[in-house]
């Protein structure tokens, strides 16, 4: 028997809105295990146990008056610490904002608590999502369950490793150049970066606006595909959402989870893209699973692949160096000032002192191209190739359905093996630019294990607005490959970790 | 193209991003700006000849609205938040020199 915390979110539902465990218990078990296990991994920045508990109290309470509280009805999940929750410091894993404690909930969060979700507390994550290993938190790394000595990957490193140790259900991340999915394939779940728009940004600390999207870190497509289903759609509060029907992304993929008839596409420029051998082995396995299934498989090309990265790394930082131009000790956060100090002094000196490293790197990269006399050469020459990128998407998908490809070049690396060349760190994500950078749906599907014992993840893509596709694909594979069991647990679960508590109900 | 960053001009950039930096983050950054911009200048050898500078991910209109107040925080609530703050202002240092009276 598999502990309730093993469960799926969709299981540990309706076990609550069926009596057979309460939300009380659940929640005090996943309480449990992060007392347990969490000073080894790092992944929660604050954990609000207090809340959650009042919260399961009124869950409970509403079942026994025979109320439906929602789809999660009881389920503990998790925030990346870039969404903002009323009543609950939100930091953005920086100096900064340490101490800032919101006045409101953001769109992505109020709509999973109306579905009757439980928040546990918040994550760690790089400072203001700009990582790809989560080491540039400014509260401490966080480590891959898998193995304490790798790190989780990055931006949302918190919410992968809290999700794969069982220590929230599932979690909201965000993803501006591969930052759920990343993490999600180095510790070995599934992550959802929904199309450009689909999710609200209200309440999201901005990294880079044209970019940034919020979407569901879960340990199984059917779990990743109901949290889509709730906090998708058009919000008032942010003019970038489209407005567009949200499909009941769960009933796709538990009823006609079929690949038959599709056209997969394999982009050659991913597949030649330098990838470590055991992660092509893994990934060209399951494109052998898909031909089984009755895809097509076919082969595509996206000619400005390699330029995706120079591309990401100028529009990126550009935007970030101006969304970050209002942490300036003024209205929220730090501030740093001796008495007497101009005003001007006091903005230099809060964010001096206030950003970590990268940050730091990031805004001046940032401010260097947008300067007079740079711009055409960087700024407008990076959009210009975006739209060659995008170009390239829009050819493929005239000919496929879906591209897949593995999601990062290897499995999880050592902590303190990138730290000390940026471009180096950068490069890790060359096959989840392209998708952010086109503002099209993508996602990470775990397809295996390098001999060492390391999760490998393979991306799906999808044309814009065709999440249904792709999640469709991802549960087809799921099924057919076996890395659950029938309850939704994972097979294969990080070793060396203490096994979960039986909880009485 | 700007391969080479010199100390003054890291500087600059610096104070327009209203950054107070150290000699050692400065000379780190001019190292590592160095690198990254050698590398961006890959993207001058693509040829956009003709091709619209792409603004945003998706196709975007803009959306109008009726032009009605809405509920907002109120500011009793949200100057909390800050460092410093006086009733419902938001504190800071003296920006006019009341000396010479301007």
């Amino acid at each position: 028997m598999p502990a309730p915390i093993q469960l799926s979110a969709v299981e540990q539902a309706r076990q609550i809105k069926a009596r057979r465990l309460s939300a009380r218990a659940l929640t005090e078990a996943h309480l449990a295990r992060i007392e347990a296990i969490d000073a080894r991994i790092g992944a929660f920045l604050r954990v609000d146990a207090a809340g959650a508990l009042a919260r399961a109290d009124a869950i409970d309470a509403a079942i026994a008056r025979g109320e439906d509280p929602g789809p999660l009805a009881g389920v503990p999940i998790a925030l990346k610490d870039i969404l903002v929750t009323q009543g609950l410091e939100t930091t953005a894993g920086s100096r900064i904002l340490a101490g800032w404690v919101p006045p409101y909930d953001g769109t992505a969060v109020a709509r999973l608590r109306a579905a009757g979700a439980i928040v546990l507390g918040k994550l760690n994550l790089d400072e203001f999502a700009m990582g790809s290993s989560n080491e540039n938190s400014a509260f401490g790394p966080c480590r891959n369950p898998w193995d304490l000595t790798r790190v989780p990957g990055g931006s949302s490193g918190g919410s992968a490793a809290a999700v794969v140790s069982f220590q929230c259900a599932a979690a909201l991340g965000t993803d501006t150049g591969g930052s759920i999915r990343q993490p999600a394939a180095f510790c070995g779940i599934v992550g959802v970066k929904p199309t450009y728009g689909r999710v609200s940004r209200y309440g999201v600390i901005a990294f880079a606006s044209s970019l940034d999207q919020v979407g569901p870190m879960a340990r199984t497509v059917e779990d990743a595909a109901l949290l889509l289903e709730i906090i998708a759609g058009r919000d008032p509060h942010d003019a970038t959402s489209i407005d567009a029907p949200v499909p009941a992304y769960r009933d796709a993929v538990t009823s006609q989870a079929s690949v038959r008839g599709l056209t997969i596409g394999l982009p050659d420029e991913y597949f030649a893209g330098g990838a470590d051998p055991e992660v092509l082995a893994a990934v060209e396995e399951a494109v052998r699973v898909y031909q089984r299934l009755g895809a097509e498989i076919v082969r595509v090309s996206l000619p400005h692949t390699a330029h995706a990265l120079p591309t990401y790394y100028l529009l990126a930082p550009a935007e970030a160096s101006s969304n970050l131009a209002r942490y300036d000790g003024v209205r929220y956060g730090q501030r740093q000032a001796q008495p007497g100090t101009s005003l001007l002094d006091m903005y230099r000196e809060t964010r001096g002192a206030g950003f970590g490293t990268e940050v730091k790197r990031r805004i001046m990269l940032g401010t260097f191209a947008l300067r007079s006399g740079y711009y055409d050469a960087y700024y407008a020459k990076a959009q210009k190739v975006r739209a060659l990128i995008h170009r390239d998407f829009e050819r493929a998908f005239e000919r496929v359905d879906l591209l897949l490809s593995p999601t990062t070049p290897t499995a999880a690396f050592a902590l303190g093996e990138k730290t000390q060349n940026p471009l180096d760190m950068y490069r890790g994500d060359i096959f989840t630019l392209g998708c952010n950078l086109a503002g099209l749906p993508g996602m990470n599907v775990p397809c295996g294990f390098t001999g060492a014992g390391l999760p490998v993840g393979m991306q799906l893509l999808a044309r814009p607005l065709d999440e249904v596709t792709m999640l469709r694909a991802a549960a087809a594979y799921e099924r057919e490959a076996g890395t659950l069991d029938e309850r939704g647990v994972p097979v294969r679960q990080p070793p060396g970790l203490p096994a979960p508590a039986e909880v009485s109900l | 193209m700007a391969a080479l960053l010199n100390r003054e001009e890291v500087e600059e950039i610096a104070l327009l991003a209203r950054l107070a930096l150290t000699d050692d983050e400065i000379e780190r950054l001019r190292g590592d700006l160095a690198a990254i911009l050698a590398y961006m200048d890959t993207l001058q050898d693509v040829d956009t000849t003709g091709v619209a500078p792409m603004t945003h991910a998706v196709p975007m209109h803009l959306r109008l609205r009726a032009d009605e107040v809405d509920a907002s925080l109120p500011a009793e609530q949200v100057v909390t938040s800050a460092p410093a703050y006086v009733d419902t202002y938001f504190e800071v240092p003296k920006i006019i020199d009341t000396a010479t009276g301007e």
